[in-house]
């Protein structure tokens, strides 16, 4: 075993961690402000690649025109989403919300199939795709992309949830919707502001990585339950936490893969998920219930 | 009495009637095709092909004064739907051959029924069971994936590659081609030094990568379909990855050379000679039935031909000729099917026979590489 290939698999690790951890960051922010486990934010993450594919083809958009675009479609349907399938909800228990939200990924992505058909595509990378070399490793342009969006990504969600009244407002549903909405905080439009947050997020994280994994009406549902794990790992915090969460599992698989079989890499995850949920299910990093942020 | 005997007589006069009518009357293929569903890539160009056809044929005139019509319905790519369609052609539209189903495990799942009813079945999947051992009323028109393995190994023994790294899916079609890479590889004098796989919706393979990157291996062999492959292309660009690469026939399409960009460049596929029929020499037997094939696709659907609808066109045709040959009953049909010989059609040129009713050899496969973003045939 040499170090450079060790290398590598930790940087490969990272660099697919980096998407894990920014899908369940998705998860997570959704999770804090109403208690749902959105099980649709993978398709958020498809969503994200398709329309950029379409702004680039059909309306033949620069990249950087195309992006935004992208991200605002994709949020509308998050917004969407959440009016038509979440609100209108009599008694919104969480396993009536869980529930929907798997109905509405299967629905997604059944329009999804009918408007974009069952091909794959791809979405030209947003610098080349010459390798750079790190120490014997080598990655792409389009990896520090993903960890630079990631890490700007995580740095604003820090400042917005602990520097901005309306995302202190959201923390302050997550503890307790009830007192909440007693001191004047219109909870509804904090859940719908999470779902706009989260759905954006997805997008992001679907564009970023089109150009390394490519894209189909179908990506969601394995990026999807990676991210979530990588959430279970962080807790459920929409912090750090779950970005070292996504990290960890990236690279666990990748080594994984690298050194024991590749048949076992999917396995390795939901190994993990699993043992968390039964042994820690706050979380690696996670204390108390009340600590979850 | 009188009324009884009358019945008689008008049962009778009806039974004449409608048996002069039925001789006058086409003659009723039936098709089984996953036009919708996961496998719908393949029942698409499949029954279109098929359609197209047999339109083709009637418009000449049909076969031997008599026209063909084709009774085709779509399976969904579901095992269980296609045994209900199968028995459905069979009992209702009383047909004398089908053409289909699209994918290996429905053709399995049909064959106890054909078998049964004593139906020729000309199966459009690949699958070498399908007709591995041979089943009396069962052929079939899409290439083995043994032939594919061969070709490939043949080129690398040629080119004294010994030591082969192997990276293939871990779906269905993944497992058999690496089953035929494993059981193949003595004969060409091939050691495999790495066996890996990835998982059909993976985004990432570098892990596999760098671990064979790490070994003794000469050459690598990918076996998948989209978009896998493409990953993988990408992935071995990024990491420098220096050894000759070889897929499979399950994406010597356009589609991959989109997907994967640049970095497919170079890479060699073993093909069925639709995608290279205009580059192939004068003297090929198969050079008139695929540029007929591809012209008369490019004309009905704006699109190019591909392999599927390929085995749908020497299905149908292998039956037309059956018919030509004098057959009309389902038995005829499948005795004058079992005596086709040298039938240069898509896939490649058909010799069946009592042993054999899979009908191709390697010759139905060429090497091709990506060159310039198209394909070329390696000598």
């Amino acid at each position: 075993m040499q170090f450079d290939q060790l290398l590598q698999y930790a940087v490969s690790g990272l660099s697919t961690g980096a998407i894990y951890a920014l899908i369940g960051i998705g998860f997570s922010i959704i999770y804090n402000a109403t208690g749902i486990i959105n099980f649709a934010q993978g398709e958020f993450v498809m969503l994200g690649g398709l329309f950029t594919l379409t702004f680039l083809d059909l309306l033949k958009l620069p990249v950087w025109a195309a992006v935004p675009c992208a991200v605002a479609a994709s949020t509308l349907a998050g917004l969407v989403f959440e009016r038509l399938a979440i609100r209108p909800l009599r008694q919104p228990t969480p396993i009536n919300l869980v529930i929907i939200t798997i109905g509405g990924s299967i629905l997604i992505r059944g329009l999804a199939m009918l408007f974009w058909g069952k091909d794959t595509h791809s979405i030209p990378s947003f610098s080349g795709d010459d390798p750079i070399a790190i120490g014997g490793a080598t990655i792409l342009p389009q990896h520090l992309w993903i960890l630079g969006i990631t890490m700007v990504i995580v740095a604003a969600n820090r400042f917005y949830f602990y520097h901005t009244i309306s995302g202190k407002a959201m923390r302050a549903c997550s503890y307790n919707p009830r007192a909440a909405g007693l001191v004047g905080i219109d909870v509804r439009r904090m859940v719908l502001f999470s779902f706009v947050i989260s759905s954006a997020m997805g997008a992001v994280a679907g564009i970023i990585v089109a150009p390394l994994t490519m894209t189909a009406y179908d990506v969601g549902i394995m990026l999807g339950l990676k991210g979530f794990c990588a959430a279970i790992i962080g807790g459920m915090s929409s912090g750090i936490a779950t970005v070292v969460g996504g990290l960890i599992l990236g690279v666990l698989e990748s080594l994984g893969a690298g050194l024991v079989s590749s048949g076992y890499k999917d396995a390795i995850a939901f190994i993990i998920l699993l043992l968390l949920l039964f042994l820690r299910p706050q979380g690696l990093f996670g204390k108390r219930e009340s600590e979850r942020v | 009495m009188y009324v009884r005997l009358a019945a008689l007589v008008a049962a009778c006069v009806t039974t004449i009637l409608a048996s002069t009518v039925f001789a006058a009357a086409p003659i009723k293929i039936g098709g089984l095709f996953a036009v919708t569903g996961p496998a719908a890539f393949l029942g698409e160009p499949e029954r279109n092909t098929a359609k197209m056809v047999i339109d083709e044929i009637n418009k000449a005139g049909g076969v031997k004064g008599r026209k063909l019509e084709l009774v085709a319905y779509d399976t969904a790519g579901d095992a269980t739907k296609a045994v209900q369609l199968a028995t459905k052609l069979i009992k209702d539209d009383k047909v004398v051959a089908i053409v289909g189903p699209s994918t290996t495990g429905e053709s399995m799942a049909v064959i106890p029924i054909v078998e049964k009813e004593q139906i020729p079945l000309v199966a459009l999947a690949a699958g070498s069971k399908i007709t591995d051992p041979v089943k009396k009323w069962v052929f079939k028109t899409a290439q083995n994936d043994a032939l594919a393995v061969g070709r490939i190994y043949e080129q690398l023994q040629k080119q004294k590659l010994a030591k082969v790294a192997i990276l293939t899916v871990s779906d269905g079609f993944g497992s058999s081609g690496r089953e035929q890479l494993k059981a193949q590889a003595a004969k060409y004098g091939i050691t495999l030094v790495s066996d890996d796989t990835y998982g059909p919706k993976d985004t990432d393979m570098t892990a596999q990568l760098t671990k064979i990157r790490g070994s003794q291996a000469q050459a690598l062999i990918v076996w998948g379909t989209n978009p896998g492959p493409a990953v993988i292309a990408k992935n071995a660009r990024q990491l420098g990855l220096k050894l000759p690469l070889y897929m499979s026939h399950g994406v010597s399409s356009k589609k991959f050379i989109e997907l994967a960009g640049d970095a497919a460049e170079g890479i060699r596929i073993p093909s069925g000679k639709v995608i290279v029929a205009d580059l192939l020499p004068a003297s090929d037997p198969q050079r008139k039935s695929l540029m007929a094939f591809v012209k008369d696709y490019q004309n009905h659907h704006k699109a190019e031909g591909d392999h599927f609808g390929g085995h749908a066109w020497d299905a149908v045709m292998l039956v037309k000729g059956a018919v030509e040959r004098g057959a009309e009953t389902p038995a005829a049909i499948r005795d004058q099917l079992e005596k086709t010989k040298g039938f240069s059609g898509i896939g490649g040129t058909f010799t069946y026979s009592s042993q054999d009713h899979a009908g191709l050899g390697k010759d139905a496969f060429v090497l091709v590489e990506i060159k310039n973003k198209d394909w070329v045939i390696v000598k």
